[in-house]
């Protein structure tokens, strides 16, 4: 259970021997917790003249805040696109597998579907808090179908759609429920765009671009008109070009409105993004940068044949890659800058005081050697010699 | 009085450091028998900077003392002159500072004890002389409207009363205060000088704290190095038995 510094019966947690990562640097400084929450040791010291119950040596590693991958299409055999009895059990299994690559809350995200997937799907997918049985569930990132023709990438052209007839009705006929969606993909080139997206950012859904053909300023209205996303960037997207910079162009963009920070999607694995096209977007602008995994349910499996929504993929290996910037950044685009997209940087995605104690504890190498959720240990890597 | 001069502000803070440990042990603390440590007040309790975050960020959170054996002075009490009296109080009741560490203000002050106070004072509330204000002027942004005019303070006498007393002084702009403070008589103006007359005082300084000392005494007390080298050397520890 979560409770506030309130939560004055609950014993107190004391990390010790670690770096904590803080305001953007990694601190020699103990993590204190209590009540599932990061705890200000000061205020106990004076206040509650307490010390803590029980002590952990870190053993000199690195305590970042748990990571959060707002783009994941499915992992170990399960597609979340997949119209099953059971959703339930899949997103389960995904959950509790990713904990141990320090993943501690998650958006499940659907690919182009037809509407009777969404409506069978959706329902079964809650928002869900981590724990012992695996990351939490903020909520779906529908990834279409609303989207371009010519950047559909691997989605299926049969099931692409429009909203040009409707506008928002045909979102809401299209996917049912919004109730437990988090993040909406489309193109603001569609016919309408505009409405959609402000109708769906008055329902606190973060709308992304992606899979389209949008010049700058087809881009830049629709951030005016509310979208804050922009889902992996350069992949599905027109090309930077310097008379019209395209979707791209919204990092450097002086027609944000003011206060508004664009983020963007990156995925980190070397294929996807050259790693100097990925610094270039870094260094542009390094506070917008999330890094996703767009993992498909091939992740964790062998090579072989393996579904992605309506389709077929074939897997021939996989690499992973952390992009060349600071290990304090890296570790930021993978935990507060996706809490800040999604606005929930007042509990996850940090350490700060009363923040959610949802942390992973890495070597210098940066591999994750366990998994904290509200405080509780909920994986941890085999030791050696055991 | 032992006069400790090192090169500089490091070297200075770790010889320091490295005696207070060793005084520590020596002690042979335990269950029912504490090292009593002195140290200073500072700035009200709400300020970003407050005494309160300084000393968690700097001492308490490094060391694992019962918070119910840190007792600091509360500059936001209600009864002001009963906060004064209840810390004396504190003070007799753990039967007495073994160690007061201290510094010294360019206007040779210890403590907030300004030019002026009376060499037998208690723990009080005292109104800061301009000297102070300015000096703490940076922990407000510079906005000399905002610093803090009055704080409370352990007196003199409260300080004279420790069974030893350390004071650290480094950099020039404190060496007319020290020279004032060892080398002039005992003066209420200068109210570090008092220290005179107590029986175990220790000085450590840095080379540019000296710089308005006399030759003779400089040289005197370098002089004598190897023996209070004695003092930090060797290193004691809690864990080995000693």
């Amino acid at each position: 259970m979560r409770g506030g510094q309130g939560a004055a019966w609950a014993p107190v947690l004391q990390f010790t021997n670690c770096r904590i990562l803080r305001g953007g640097a990694l601190l020699r400084e103990d993590l204190w917790v209590r009540g599932g929450r990061v705890l200000d040791p000061e205020k106990l010291f004076f206040e509650e003249r307490r010390v803590a119950d029980e002590q952990r040596d870190c053993g000199g590693c690195i305590l970042a805040p748990g990571f959060i991958d707002v783009q994941i299409n499915g992992g170990f055999g399960v597609d979340f696109s997949q119209a099953t009895e059971d959703v339930g059990s899949g997103v389960a299994l995904v959950a509790r597998r990713i904990l141990s690559h320090g993943v501690t809350s998650f958006c499940p995200t659907l690919v182009t579907s037809p509407p009777e997937v969404y409506h069978k799907v959706l329902p079964q997918i809650p928002v869900k808090s981590g724990g012992p049985h695996g990351a939490g569930v903020l909520g779906v990132h529908l990834e279409g179908p609303f989207i371009s023709r010519e950047k559909r990438g691997a989605h299926p052209e049969a099931h692409l759609r429009s909203f040009e007839a409707n506008a928002f009705q045909d979102v809401l006929a299209t996917y049912g429920s919004l109730d437990n969606v988090r993040i909406v993909t489309l193109a603001p080139e569609l016919g309408r765009s505009h409405e959609v997206i402000r109708a769906l950012t008055a329902l606190g859904i973060c709308v992304s671009l992606g899979h389209s053909v949008a010049d700058l300023g087809t881009a830049e209205e629709a951030v005016q008109s509310g979208a804050s996303f922009i889902t992996h960037l350069f992949n599905a997207m027109l090309p930077f070009h310097h008379r019209d910079p395209g979707i791209v162009g919204l990092l450097t963009s002086d027609q944000l409105p003011p206060g508004r920070r664009i983020f963007y999607g990156l995925i980190a694995d070397g294929t996807h993004t050259n790693p100097a096209a990925l610094r270039i977007a870094h260094r542009a602008h390094p506070q917008g940068l999330v890094l996703v995994t767009d993992a498909v349910p091939a992740l964790g499996l062998g090579n072989g044949r393996h579904t992605l929504g309506q389709q077929e993929v074939e897997v021939d290996g996989l690499t992973a890659y952390v992009a060349g910037c600071g290990v304090e950044s890296a570790l930021e685009a993978a935990s507060l800058h996706p809490a800040r997209l999604l606005g929930l940087e007042k509990h996850k995605g940090t350490l700060d005081f009363g923040a959610d104690a949802d942390f992973v504890v890495l070597d210098d190498c940066l591999r994750v050697r366990a998994t904290y959720i509200s405080g509780e240990l909920v994986w941890q890597a085999e030791v050696a010699g055991q | 009085m032992r006069l400790v001069i090192l090169d500089n502000y490091d070297l200075a803070s770790e010889w320091a450091a490295k005696y207070i440990c060793n005084r520590i042990i020596q002690f042979r603390p335990g269950k029912d028998r504490y090292f009593t440590l002195g140290l200073p007040t500072g700035l009200p309790r709400n300020h970003p900077e407050s005494y309160h975050s300084y000393m968690w960020n700097n001492f308490f959170k490094h060391i694992d003392i019962d918070p119910n054996n840190a007792h600091i002075l509360d500059g936001n009490a209600t009864d002001l002159q009963a906060e004064c009296e209840s810390f004396e109080k504190k003070i007799k009741e753990a039967g007495g500072i073994d160690l007061f560490v201290g510094g010294i203000g360019p206007d040779g002050h210890i403590a907030f004890n300004e030019p002026g106070s009376s060499l037998v004072s208690r723990t009080r509330l005292k109104t800061l002389a301009m000297d102070t204000i300015l000096a703490n002027a940076k922990y407000f942004d510079g906005d000399l409207s905002k610093v803090p005019t009055m704080a409370l303070t352990v007196g003199v006498g409260t300080v004279m009363d420790a069974r030893e007393v350390m004071i650290l002084i480094t950099g020039a702009h404190k060496a007319f205060a020290l020279y004032k403070a060892i080398e002039e008589g005992v003066n209420h103006m200068w109210t570090v000088s008092a220290f005179q007359q107590h029986p175990r005082t220790i000085f450590v300084c840095d080379e540019d704290a000296t710089l308005e000392l006399r030759v003779k005494t400089v040289k005197y007390f370098k002089g004598l190095m190897h023996v209070h080298n004695k003092l930090v050397d060797p290193l004691y520890s809690m864990k080995e038995g000693n």
